[in-house]
């Protein structure tokens, strides 16, 4: 790979070893970025192979054990080794400082260590994988975990350690937006995506501990039969859900917020508008952090969870559903009265703001509790967080791995291509998953290697919306690896755009400015002639 | 209506009282879903066509929300989505109360089948047997690891839990068959764990039950098991675990609180408060006893966890409920009346 530019942070230094000792957090970032694509590879064979077992009814290639270990290793390189680093970790680390003037992140040898603990859990995970492959799912539930025979605890601690990578990169972008922006960057300017970054930031510092308490309880349970979450030893396996899903039912908000920065930045971009309320995605963001830690028991209405909780939690998962109903609004208004391009990232972020929209409406359903009552644990769930991480999430990754690919490149893609791909993605996308989530309403449980015939048809239709999707996804990976040595170079600001990340060049320098930016405006400001309101 | 909405939707038949309501609720959001998702593309697309990218260097005016605009925009979904919040809820607490004439039935899952036990005697394998009209309380646990129980044309559910009792009632309104689902994913065989609930009119159900009773021979239900009643095998269990060295069914108070006429009292705690006695508290004192000490007592009870089996606690549950302080001119009712909880 040869850098159009001359001086820039790709060309200083081009040994393997100055890659692996880097404290540049733009290196960092594009490290993060190859490995979270390389598992998202992973994720998607082992997606396939779901998809493919569930073809007929009874046998098709694999048996029940084999399915569940599927399952199992499906969802979690696609929570942990994929979602939840793939857009703070990799497009964080490098847009970040960018966007707020800054030279690095605050503590850059911290920002190395995650990438060696991300990978050292990794390892131990995949290798636990395959060794024994545990057969529990990605949500681990007790007794099952602590009983099955399969090789969890491997699983478990590979996780553990990733968490720990999860906890430094959010700790160093919470001390890096306030201790290091530019001076005249005041919080109001800040753009959205370091905004929703720092939101992110918070969840992962205060939620991700549980997960590795929850995470070692389950560790002693196996190892030393502590008999926390074992019934048979007097133990309470209710509890393990409370505790799991204190952290992940927030992380869930991790997998999200992220891509609403990427879908607030990427709006404004491709229609030349600043933000329809700036205000109220900032507040929504913070917002969706705090009330997020307070619906977890929305998972748990079957399970004989009192009444009166269940009516709480319902309560509260409305109010969290109001922060993204806002933030719909406001895209959308930003692209009243803009010029918008029709660009792949624009239409990813349509494609976003779509599967948002239903995601959450069909979240907004379950949280009325008499509804949750059919739909939980079917597909319908399994439709409800595929349209939101797959819908939303992966829209919005593409989305920045297109808008962002000449910043951290120099180089140009094949633009009616990429548009091309596009729109198959969005068409693989409604195949694959809304006839999930019509099997949901016919009542077809998750996680079943087997089924009784009526629910054939439709894991048909969805099967073949996956071989869509995959396809889509290769024709994107290859002409964006023919572009990384093949693309013509970019410029500086291809897009035209006013985001604080463009005014270094692209690439940028290895110490980002030449000279110190300004701030005299917030970030997207295109406008010539002011309007006040829409009205 | 109802009807093509259903199959619209691609909902199985509805099998329960409940399947009625909540489809209603159901066809409410749904459609709310799709006219917004309507209008939002709409104006989208209007917005696509209309300001259309024309050259690279448009000019574009600054318009940022009025703060009426941001309260619209709060308030409207807001609104909307607390006004499901209470109609979802109010079905919500109904179908979480079961009511007082409901018939019990015990379920016990275990890796891969369901159990159905009668408190009058009979218990089958994957087969539940219901009479049509009539509310039926399921008192659910598992032998091993969490299942849930699950009839999609009931629109239901409820996790089956080792160590505890959970309820979940319906009331079928029609004879028919309903397929049975484990929900909760439960090891290798999750899949294979299937059931059916079979709904009879009333008096087949009678007569079904009689025969049962009677230990006939049934050959249309191949399910059924040994007749001995489940409150005859817990006195039974009580004697040979030692249950009754402490605890006396004369209504005498010795080690432990007598079990005469304690199902359905008002236990005052030792450190304060009162507890219902319960099916789900009677099962955790006998799992996990110095959780709620009653008031008066020491803390010397044994934990049973892993010593009684499910059926062997439900079995001891049913025995504690059949023990009823005689009352001048009631005779016994043939199954347990239920008191409900208020939870
Ligand atoms: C916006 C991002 C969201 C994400 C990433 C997300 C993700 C998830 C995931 C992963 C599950 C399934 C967990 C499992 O069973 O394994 C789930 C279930 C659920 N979600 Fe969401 N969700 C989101 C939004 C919402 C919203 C806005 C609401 C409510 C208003 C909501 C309500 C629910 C409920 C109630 C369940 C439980 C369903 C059940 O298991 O029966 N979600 N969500
Ligand atoms: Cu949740």
């Amino acid at each position: 790979m040869s850098p159009p530019a001359a001086e820039s942070y790709l060309s200083d230094g081009r040994t393997v070893w100055s890659w692996l000792t880097t404290h540049d957090h733009k290196r960092i970032g594009v490290m993060f970025l190859g490995l979270t694509l390389f598992f998202f590879f992973l994720g998607g064979l082992f997606a396939l192979a779901l998809r493919i077992e569930l073809l007929t009814p009874g046998r098709t290639v694999m048996g029940h054990l084999a399915y569940n270990r599927m399952f199992t290793l499906h969802g979690v390189t696609m929570v942990w080794l994929f979602m939840i680093p793939a857009i703070p970790s990799a497009f964080g680390n490098f847009l970040v400082p960018l966007m707020i003037g800054a030279r690095d992140v605050a503590f850059p040898r911290l920002n190395l260590a995650s990438v060696y603990l991300y990978v050292l859990g990794a390892s131990v995970a995949l290798w636990g994988m395959f060794e024994g492959g545990a057969d529990t799912g990605w949500t681990f539930y007790t007794p099952y975990s602590t009983t099955t025979g399969t090789a969890v605890l491997p699983v478990l601690v590979g996780v553990f350690i990733i968490g720990f990578s999860t906890i430094l990169t959010g700790l160093n972008f919470i001390a890096t937006v306030h201790t290091l922006r530019a001076p005249g960057l005041t919080w109001m300017k800040v753009p959205l995506f370091v905004w929703a970054i720092y939101g992110t930031s918070i969840i992962q510092v205060l939620a991700t501990p549980v997960l590795g308490m929850v995470l070692l309880l389950v560790a002693l349970e196996r190892v030393v039969g502590a008999g926390i979450f074992d019934p048979a030893r007097g133990g309470d396996p209710i509890l393990f859900q409370h505790l799991f899903w204190f952290y992940s039912h927030p992380a869930v908000y991790i997998m999200v917020l992220p891509s609403m920065g990427v879908i607030s930045e990427a709006v404004s971009a491709f229609s030349r508008k600043n933000a329809f309320s700036y205000r109220m995605i900032v507040y929504s963001t913070l917002g969706i952090a705090f009330v997020g830690f307070f619906t977890w028991g929305h998972h748990m209405f079957a399970s004989g969870q009192s009444t009166f909780g269940s009516g709480a939690f319902g309560a509260m998962s409305m109010l969290v559903a109001i922060f993204t109903a806002i933030k719909i609004f406001s895209w959308l208004g930003t692209l009243y009265r803009g010029s918008i391009a029709i660009e792949s990232p624009l239409i990813y972020t349509l494609g976003f703001m779509f599967f948002l929209f239903f995601g959450g409406m069909i979240g907004v359903a379950y949280a009325t509790t008499s509804l949750n009552l059919h739909w939980h644990d079917t597909y319908s769930v399994v439709a409800h967080f595929h349209f939101i991480m797959v819908g939303a999430t992966v829209m919005a990754f593409l989305a920045a791995l297109h808008y962002w690919f000449p910043k951290m490149s120099g180089r140009c893609f094949p633009k009616k291509l990429a548009n091309g791909a596009a729109v198959l993605i969005i068409f693989g996308f409604i195949a694959t998953f809304v006839p999930q989530f019509l099997l949901g309403n016919l009542g077809m449980p998750r996680r079943y290697a087997d089924y009784p015939p009526h629910f054939q048809s439709l894991h048909v239709a969805s099967t073949a919306g996956a071989s869509l999707l995959a396809f889509g996804f290769l024709v994107i990976a290859a002409y964006l690896a023919w572009s990384l040595r093949y693309g013509a170079a970019a410029g500086d600001n291809p897009w035209g755009s006013e985001g604080f990340e463009w005014r270094s060049a692209s690439p940028p320098p290895t110490h980002n400015f030449t000279t110190p930016p300004e701030y005299p405006t917030g970030p997207h400001e295109y406008a010539r002639e002011e309007v006040p309101h829409a009205a | 209506m109802n009807e093509l909405l259903r199959r619209l939707f691609f909902l199985p038949e509805q099998g329960s009282t409940f399947a009625v309501k909540v489809d209603h609720l159901h066809y409410v959001l749904l459609l709310t879903t799709f006219a917004v998702a309507v209008g939002i593309g709409a104006v989208g697309i209007f917005f696509l066509v209309r300001y259309h990218r024309r050259t690279a260097s448009d000019p574009t005016p600054r318009v940022v929300a009025a703060p009426w605009m941001e309260a619209l925009f709060i308030g409207v979904p807001l609104s909307l989505f607390l006004l499901w919040f209470v109609l979802g809820f109010k079905q919500f607490v109904w179908v979480m109360s079961p009511p007082q004439d409901s018939l019990d039935v015990y379920v016990t899952g275990k890796q891969w089948m369901w159990k159905f036990t009668y408190p009058g005697g009979p218990s089958a394998i994957d087969r539940l047997v219901v009479p049509a009209g009539r509310p039926v309380r399921l008192l659910l646990t598992s032998r091993d690891v969490i299942h849930s129980f699950y009839v999609p044309d009931f629109r239901m559910k409820r996790d089956a839990i080792p160590g505890r009792y959970t309820d979940l009632w319906f009331e079928a309104p029609r004879p028919g068959r309903h397929l049975v689902l484990c929900a909760e994913y439960c090891g290798l065989d999750h899949s294979q764990m299937r059931g059916e609930v079979v709904v009879l009119p009333p008096a087949d159900f009678e007569a079904w039950q009689d025969a049962q009773r009677r230990n006939l021979p049934v050959a249309a239900l191949p399910g059924a098991r040994t007749p001995e009643s489940m409150a005859v095998r817990g006195e039974r269990v009580a004697a040979a675990q030692g249950c009754l060295q402490c605890h006396t069914v004369t209504g005498a108070p010795h080690i432990g609180p007598t079990w005469l006429g304690l199902y359905g009292r008002k236990e005052p705690l030792e450190g304060g408060g009162v507890v219902l006695a319960d099916e789900a508290y009677l099962t955790e004192s006998m799992m996990d006893p110095l959780a709620k000490v009653v008031a008066g007592y020491a803390p010397v009870m044994p934990g049973y966890h892993g010593r009684l089996s499910a059926e062997d606690s439900g079995a001891l549950v049913e025995f504690i409920k059949s023990l009823r302080p005689p009352r001048p001119g009631v005779t016994a009712a043939e199954e347990p009346v239920y008191v409900p909880t208020g939870r």
